[in-house]
């Protein structure tokens, strides 16, 4: 057991801030044109002064706090030398041995016990631009740069090397995702939001580092590869060289990377245009503004609404589904409205690539209630809630527009008794069949009610009654 | 003491080229600083180090957007540009 061993280094965006880290250039920068929204900060020009977004150092002090990490009172930035043409000063700002905060945890469930994934630090950094290149990697002769994202506020989240498995790296991810998305500071759904770097060694083996892993799913594929890899190299006698490696994500392999600068060749040094910042007031600042973190809404749900485990559990993991599910158990009943939510809404956003957030343009929580309405009245029945749904998402439209539209209005019962009467005075060959023991021509009269209804009765239902005025 | 082998990695991480005239030259000065650090040394551990030399703390701006260049403008000084981008050395990996 515990023969593979891995560490994370995770890069979070502060992506729900307005402006970079040090310098005021809007961050939503994402869908427009390469170059569009730098200063002299952000594109490293000489005699350009940066200076640090408070915003951004309380968001970081709110991430710390919600992973348990203790926040040191002095802390500063530093500059890490490298040269790399995403780089436009030929230094990165970020924070060397004053970090932001030490230590922290973050519990995750695995195999249905709780394990706390201890951190080493979290600090702050600025991210650099964004390289491009026509055609291949391989055959392109140069790159091309866009400094749009230079200088965005991210958070480096290190963890100790306590995961036994890439399942556990993806869980551990997961539920970080979760924390950061919660606390409104992080958007995992945008591009670039979250980029991993893993140290993983199995016993008897070197440590390998995977560079850049840009997405959630890439984690697991890129920590699978690796252990497959190394696990085949010791089988075979052979030993796994200590080195840094590169995920190529199209190919789901990892590959060898030219060996890159030892920590000391990047000179760190305290970034002499920034001046150090004293944590504690800001720490008071951001105490009383922690929203409530899953465990905590989890229970709350159970108690409030008196949802079961099952269900308060699924709804917490994506804050957005909460938030939704909030909004509407306040028409209709909660328990009602997790089930669809969790059972059927979820999955259907899930097909089309949505979120909650895009569900909400197209399909508020109030109209949603009003359909939950018209099923718990049985006005509509189950098979139609779900046409409905899926009417709304893909074509929009107004509720109770696509209810009559499609006949999907559950008609009231005196109506049925109505047209059962109308099918047994129309029908009186069958009625007789019936009485006489032909079970079978109950159906017929069943399919009578049904033409009649155009579909819109329940047949059990019908049939039961039928029988009732037959008997 | 440092080692001529220790100055042309540095030159090399400053993407400079020196010449082993320099290299000599450097080594010797990159010596003395190092000595001088060395007093540094003798200081009694529990004083604080100095990150910044400036009196202040805590400076900060508030999360507001500003201007920003124009893609023009923030181009205008690179001589290797395209359609928008700079262009940049392809980096091998
Ligand atoms: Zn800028």
């Amino acid at each position: 057991m515990d023969e593979v061993v891995i560490g994370l280094e995770v890069h979070v965006q502060l992506n729900k801030l307005r402006t970079k880290l040090f310098c005021s250039c809007p961050l939503n920068y994402h869908h427009s044109p390469p170059n569009t929204h730098v200063c002299p900060v952000c594109l490293g020009m000489p005699g350009a002064m940066p200076v640090i977004n408070k915003e951004a150092v309380k968001a970081a002090i709110k991430v710390a706090i919600a992973l348990n990490a203790e926040i040191q009172p002095f802390t500063v930035f530093d500059r890490k030398n490298y040269f790399y043409p995403d780089l436009p000063r030929g230094f990165q700002i970020s924070q060397y041995d004053r970090p932001l905060a030490l230590g922290g945890y973050v519990t995750i469930e695995l195999d249905g016990e709780e394990k706390r994934i201890k951190l080493k630090r979290v600090h702050m950094e600025e991210d650099p631009g964004k390289l491009s290149y026509r055609g291949s990697i391989t055959t392109a002769k140069y790159s091309l740069i866009d400094y749009n994202r230079s200088g965005a506020p991210l958070l480096e989240i290190v963890t100790e090397p306590v995961m036994n498995s890439p399942k556990e790296a993806r869980l551990f991810l997961n539920k970080l995702r979760m924390i950061l998305e919660y606390l409104d500071v992080f958007d995992g759904d945008l591009e670039g939001a979250m980029r991993v770097d893993a140290n993983i060694s199995l016993k008897g083996g070197g440590r390998v580092e995977v560079k850049n892993i840009s997405s959630f799913k890439g984690v697991e594929k890129a920590l699978s590869y690796e252990v497959m890899r190394q696990k085949n190299l010791l089988q075979r006698g052979r030993i796994v060289t200590r080195e840094t490696r590169h995920f190529d994500e199209a190919r789901n392999i990892t590959v060898t990377l030219r060996s890159k600068e030892e920590e000391q060749d990047y000179r760190y040094f305290p970034e002499p245009d920034l001046v150090p910042i004293l944590t504690e007031e800001l720490v008071k600042e951001v105490e009383g503004t922690l929203p409530e973190m899953p465990e905590e809404k989890r229970e709350r749900f159970k108690e409030q609404y008196g949802l079961g485990d099952n269900y308060a559990k699924v709804l917490i993991l994506d804050v957005k589904m909460a938030d939704y599910f909030e909004d509407v158990a306040k028409y209709v009943s909660p328990k009602l409205a997790a089930s669809w939510i969790v059972d059927v809404l979820r999955g259907e956003l899930n097909y089309r690539g949505w979120n909650f957030l895009k569900c909400r343009e197209v399909l508020s929580p109030e109209e949603f209630a009003r359909l939950m309405k018209y099923f718990e009245e049985e006005r509509i029945t189950e098979k139609g809630v779900v046409e409905v749904i899926r009417t709304k998402l893909d074509e929009g439209g107004d509720v109770e527009d696509i209810i009559k539209k499609k006949g999907l209005f559950a008609i009231p019962k005196e109506e049925i008794v109505r047209f059962c009467k109308e099918a047994i005075e129309e029908n009186p060959k069958a009625v007789q069949d019936y009485l006489g023991g032909k079970k079978q021509a109950l159906n017929f009269l069943v399919g009578q009610v049904m033409k009649k209804t155009r579909g819109r009765a329940d047949p059990g239902e019908t049939a039961k009654m039928l029988e009732e005025l037959l008997a | 003491m440092v080692s001529v082998e220790e100055v042309y990695h540095t030159a090399e991480l400053a993407k400079i080229e020196i010449s082993g005239e320099e290299a000599e030259k450097f080594r010797k000065e990159f010596e003395s600083i190092l000595d001088y650090f060395n007093i540094l040394d003798e200081v009694e551990e529990d004083v604080e180090p100095t990150f910044q030399v400036l009196p202040l703390r805590n400076v900060f701006r508030e999360d507001k957007p500003g201007e920003c260049l124009s893609q023009d403008e923030a181009l205008k000084n690179a001589t290797h540009k395209e359609e928008g981008y700079f262009k940049g050395p392809r980096v091998v990996e």
